[in-house]
């Protein structure tokens, strides 16, 4: 395995905050990595320099062996890099095969194109079949329930077929069941090669399912090991405990 | 879904077509004029305003635009037929698309309230630069035309023609766009900007777009306007009233609508003719004008045709529900009470 992410040195500054602060590391090729840590460690401000939405101050960043420190999110996406948020951004007033269709990624020639083309719709369908959300194929984002919209960002986002996906507290405010179901499509789915980096608070869910696991605390990376090594580290222990 | 919508287009071209053929009278058609050139400027405002969700309160510049080209023309070169001015409109608006390009570029890296003073700010720096490069633009004195040779019986249907064909033009795009990924993509600027830059949409390059063309048609109606009022001044033909009207016209009929735009304007222009008629001189028509404006507004909103929509779709959705039963079994899951009142697109 390789390295398919490759963080050196980020840092992101935020007035007299150092919200991301000389941290490194890296994403193996085909894992399930988490990124923990207590809250205000920085994770969300790491995904946003990550994914292009915020500038580093300084640092690099590597993917698929290429330099792509302050590329904007709309490139990383085309070189198969993308992420959810924490909040299910989807886009409420259109439906959820538009939702899929919109994240498909097209050409500029191919603007006028009808806005779901036959293609389109087969390829949306193969994904509203693995994620069974077909009877809501024509239903409007909005209608969904909360779950539900976590599930299509997840499904709308794999539309490009991403190396790396990023995930924001895939499991946030949704029952246990729904956390089931996007456990298998996250298995699923590393299992045919995509790669996953989590952000997540269930550390049960982070256990099951991820390894390394990388603790962020203060900005800065303090530990990636095993799942059973974190939760024997006490440096960890002292991060999310306090001393 | 889309037959009906082009029949519904077709029907309107015809009668719009066949209307001068009634014999009507100067002033209706003098009405019917602007009613069309709103209409047409609405829905080309409505590109930016409503499907990139980007209020432009500088459309009025690209109106002077082509008003000053048209007036230009005429100054420098020989005209040699009373409809030359018409021949030259998609120049006009093809380098007014141009010039608003870059423009767009720049003023759309900010957003929302802040893009509106942005925009609010370029039509007065080309009203200030109309007023004071007087070798181009006369200043003060403006630039007059010829009045036009047509013959007096049917003097005003060229001019009728030509906000006729701008209005289907800026139809048609719109028409295209919204069925296209071009509307697809404006969708999710309007819905979710950020998510949309990190799902791979031409963010940029799609709001640009739609300013470029938006700007380009406006432009033309400017230069109609210009030849049939056979003059040019800088405080008429750089008129932030002119912007309003775009503006209050797409909100009333309905943002991000095909024909909600034209309802506005069908609605408020022969409104604020009637209104000036009837209580004369005064400013009081103005009051008038906002008073209904602001009454359509409290009542629906969204603006009339989404809302319309809306509530349509309500009373199906119960009608269907009732009479056959879900067609299939709901999943617990699938918020399966789905008359909840959710706010469309609007595709009216």
């Amino acid at each position: 395995m390789s390295a398919l992410l490759e963080i050196t040195s980020a840092r992101k500054v935020f007035g007299g905050v150092r919200a991301v602060d000389d941290c490194s590391l890296s994403v193996e090729e085909g894992s399930i990595t988490a990124l923990i840590g207590p809250n205000g460690s920085g994770k969300t401000t790491l995904f946003n320099l990550i994914t292009g939405y915020l500038g580093a101050d300084g640092g690099e960043f590597r993917f698929r062996g290429r330099d792509v420190t302050g590329s904007d999110p709309g490139r990383l996406y085309r070189h198969g890099l993308t992420r959810t948020f924490q909040q299910a951004r989807v886009f409420p007033h259109m439906t959820v095969t538009e939702n899929l269709v919109a994240a498909g990624g097209y050409r500029w020639r191919d603007l006028l194109v009808p806005r779901v083309s036959r293609r389109d719709r087969a390829r949306a369908e193969v994904l509203l079949e693995e994620f069974r959300m077909t009877h809501v194929a024509e239903l409007q984002a909005a209608d969904l329930s909360y779950g539900q919209r976590k599930l299509l960002e997840f499904a709308a986002v794999l539309m490009s077929e991403p190396r790396l996906v990023l995930l924001d507290e895939p499991t946030a405010g949704v029952n246990p069941v729904m956390i089931e179901t996007m456990e298998r499509h996250i298995r699923e789915r590393n299992g045919v090669g995509v790669t996953f980096l989590v952000v997540e608070h269930d550390m049960q869910f982070v256990m099951r399912l991820c390894n390394p696991v990388v603790v962020l605390n203060n900005g800065k990376e303090i530990f990636a090991g095993s799942p059973a090594d974190v939760q024997q580290n006490p440096m960890v222990l002292d991060a999310y405990l306090g001393t | 879904m889309n037959v009906p919508a082009l029949a519904r287009g077709g029907v309107l071209t015809v009668a719009l077509l066949a209307l001068p053929l009634l014999g009507l009278e100067h002033w209706v058609l003098n009405l019917l004029i602007f009613t069309l050139m709103y209409a047409a400027m609405s829905s080309a405002w409505n590109l930016v305003g409503g499907f990139a969700g980007y209020p432009s309160l500088g459309h009025a510049a690209f109106f002077g635009f082509g008003a000053y080209f048209i007036g230009l023309w005429f100054q420098h070169h020989d005209v040699v037929s009373g409809y030359e001015p018409f021949v030259i409109l998609p120049l006009v608006g093809l380098l007014a698309a141009l010039v608003g390009a870059p423009i767009g570029w720049i003023a759309m890296r900010t957003r929302a309230d802040v893009f509106a003073i942005v925009t609010i700010t370029l039509l007065f720096v080309a009203q200030t630069l109309a007023f004071n490069l007087d070798d181009l633009t006369g200043g003060a004195q403006g630039l007059a035309m010829p009045t036009p040779p047509f013959e007096l019986a049917r003097f005003e249907w060229p001019f009728y023609y030509a906000m006729l064909w701008i209005l289907l033009l800026s139809m048609a795009l719109t028409y295209l766009s919204m069925r296209s990924k071009v509307g697809l993509s404006l969708d999710t600027v309007r819905a979710d900007e950020d998510k949309a830059l990190g799902i791979g949409i031409h963010v940029q390059g799609v709001k640009v777009l739609s300013f470029s063309v938006s700007v380009g048609l406006v432009a033309m109606a400017g230069g109609v306007w210009a030849y049939y009022e056979t003059f040019v001044y800088p405080q008429f033909a750089f008129d932030p009233l002119i912007t309003i009207g775009m503006v209050l016209m797409v909100f009333l009929g309905g943002r991000a609508t095909l024909w909600g735009p034209i309802l506005g304007a069908v609605i408020l222009v022969p409104g604020q003719q009637y209104l000036a008629y009837k209580l004369g001189g005064s400013q009081l028509y103005l009051i008038a004008y906002a008073a209904v404006f602001l009454l359509i507004m409290l009542l629906m909103p969204r603006g009339i045709l989404p809302t319309v929509a809306d509530r349509l779709r309500r009373r199906r959705a119960v009608g269907t529900s009732s009479d056959a039963g879900p067609p299939t079994a709901a999943p617990p899951s699938a918020g399966a009470g789905s008359s909840v009142p959710v706010p469309s697109g609007g595709t009216a």
